[in-house]
């Protein structure tokens, strides 16, 4: 039983790990670059909806909502201060940048809303039919395996980004020029596509996303800190890289993956689970470097 | 007849390299028009200077009567340019008909269907493989496919840059054919090649370009029998 438990734990928190990885997938997939800051997009997102939520009484909803909105803009913001006059020096300089956006995040949020962590409120808890008690999950097996709400609220969450961004890139005409941008931008130009657009557009659905994954986050570990982003955020690039980095379904299978990975390494000791979730990638980068789901270009000239 | 590109002592630089040297010519609707010239003479520096991916620092290019100054590369496809670069540069991880696809960007929807069709009419060969991977096709379906591509966006004025490159000679008799029957049919083209044999016998008019500076112009049947022209590019 506690095999089971630890799985649906592993992939909810995968679900997490994937909706994060999936921003920072598609922002190096077109803009080319790791977005080291995308991990602290989440602490902000979490923050926005804790404060509309607990400060103005607004309906758990509209606090994601707005956390979409305000970390929508910041990701567009950061691009275009912080990144877009890079856009022609060395990758090295974006990567240290993006670093440096990261911390400037992280003190900004130490500065505004103090170090003293914040207890997360549960959104996913509704009154059990026979007995009107709050319950935060489902029953099962007379009360020895719980699924949580919030756990299945997360996969669901999970499986319907992954699937409307598959749709997004595949068949609409935005989705394509993102792919056409990621290919070749020179080219992509030729065409008539706006690339700098493109890629404010890419950073403004990474951190759409970045939001989502802020409030899943916090609704089932529910301690919010200024730093709260930083490791499921290095995590989820693990993810990315693990899956195939640039790739959606690889990001999607990377961050479940690592889920487990990390639930199962947690049960069997808590203080090495971090080791053996790194440990994963080295192994995967040493034994395919593009990653699971990555591929190997074979250009004809 | 009237002029669709007139280019007026351009200089382009790359940092401290002064690529192009006052370069000026003109293109007349209806014609072909080459630039030939050996490698690093400065040919496709001129064609993406023309296309907005680079930019010159003094001199003109007036395309339609209308100024390009400083328009980015993304809107001069919007004026009726289409550019066909160098080495194709196809998107090879997207299908073939989603390149083409890409090429009608900046048309409105309800011109997609009517401009695959005559694509697929013009390069039979794309229709077959619709549904491939464009990374799959072969060096001459690429070309044609970046021809397609270029054409989806209704241009007055394509620009092909070394489109027989690579090639084996029978494909590139085949592209050839094909460069002249789109103008039959009303295209006008600015074609750079290193095969200058070939580009002079299709083109109306030619410019000889040497170490970015214009030496030499004419008809094409001229530069195929000046001398100077025949020993540096034609083997002769």
């Amino acid at each position: 039983m506690s095999l089971l438990s630890n799985l649906i734990n592993g992939i909810s928190l995968g679900s997490v790990y994937a909706i994060i990885a999936l921003g920072y997938t598609m922002v190096y997939g077109i803009a080319k670059m790791l977005n080291f800051a995308h991990g602290d997009v989440i602490m902000v997102g979490a923050y926005i909806c804790f404060f509309a939520t607990q400060n103005f009484g607004l309906h758990p909803v509209v606090g994601a909502l707005l956390a979409m909105v305000v970390c929508t803009a910041l990701g567009v913001v950061i691009e275009r201060l912080a990144y877009k006059p890079l856009r022609q020096a060395p990758s090295l300089a974006v990567l240290i940048t993006a670093i440096g956006v990261s911390y400037f995040l992280q003190n900004s949020a130490l500065l505004l809303w103090k170090s003293d962590p914040k207890v997360f409120p549960t959104f996913f808890s509704f009154p059990d039919k026979a007995t009107g008690e709050m319950k935060t999950g489902i029953s099962l097996f007379d009360g020895g395996l719980t699924i949580t709400y919030v756990a299945i609220f997360t996969v669901l969450m999970c499986v319907i980004i992954m699937v409307g961004l598959t749709l997004f890139t595949g068949k609409t005409k935005m989705g394509k020029a993102m792919r056409a941008c990621s290919e070749d931008k020179g080219a992509a130009q030729l065409m008539g596509i706006d690339v700098n657009f493109t890629i404010s557009m890419t950073f403004a659905i990474g951190s759409a996303l970045a939001a989502i994954a802020g409030v899943l986050l916090c609704s089932s570990y529910q301690t919010l800190m200024p730093t709260t982003g930083s490791l499921p955020g290095i995590k989820a690039f693990t993810a990315a890289v693990f899956g195939g980095i640039g790739s959606i379904p690889g990001a999607f299978l990377g961050g479940i993956l690592l889920g487990v990975i990390e639930i199962f390494a947690k049960a069997f000791n808590t203080q090495i689970s971090d080791a053996v979730v790194f440990a994963v990638l080295i192994v995967v980068l040493l034994v395919k470097p593009t990653g699971l789901l990555g591929k190997t270009i074979h250009e004809k000239v | 007849m009237s002029t669709v590109l007139k280019v007026d002592g351009i200089n382009v630089y790359y940092g401290a390299i002064h690529a192009i040297k006052n370069v000026s010519f003109e293109v007349n609707e209806g014609e072909v028009v080459t630039l030939i010239g050996a490698n690093g003479a400065g040919k496709s520096t001129i064609l993406k200077t023309v296309a907005g991916l680079l930019s010159s620092r003094t001199g003109s290019i007036e395309f339609m009567g209308e100024k390009l100054g400083a328009i980015p590369a993304h809107k001069i496809v919007t004026k009726g340019l289409a550019l066909v670069p160098e080495g194709r540069q196809i998107f090879l991880q997207m299908t073939v008909e989603e390149n083409l696809e890409m090429g009608a960007f900046t048309r409105p929807k309800s011109e997609i269907e009517p401009g695959l069709a005559d694509v697929y009419e013009r390069f039979p060969r794309l229709k077959e493989r619709r549904r491939q991977i464009a990374g799959t096709l072969s060096g001459g379906e690429q070309q044609m496919l970046a021809m397609g591509r270029a054409l989806m966006s209704k241009p007055s004025l394509l620009m092909l840059d070394e489109p027989s490159m690579g090639l084996a000679p029978i494909l590139v008799e085949q592209i050839f054919d094909i460069i002249q029957e789109l103008n039959h049919h009303g295209t006008t083209i600015l074609l750079v090649e290193q095969n200058a044999q070939m580009a002079l016998s299709v083109a109306h008019r030619g410019y000889v370009l040497e170490t970015g500076k214009i030496v030499t112009t004419g008809s094409g049947e001229q530069l195929l029998e000046d001398e100077a022209v025949k020993k540096a590019y034609l083997g002769g």
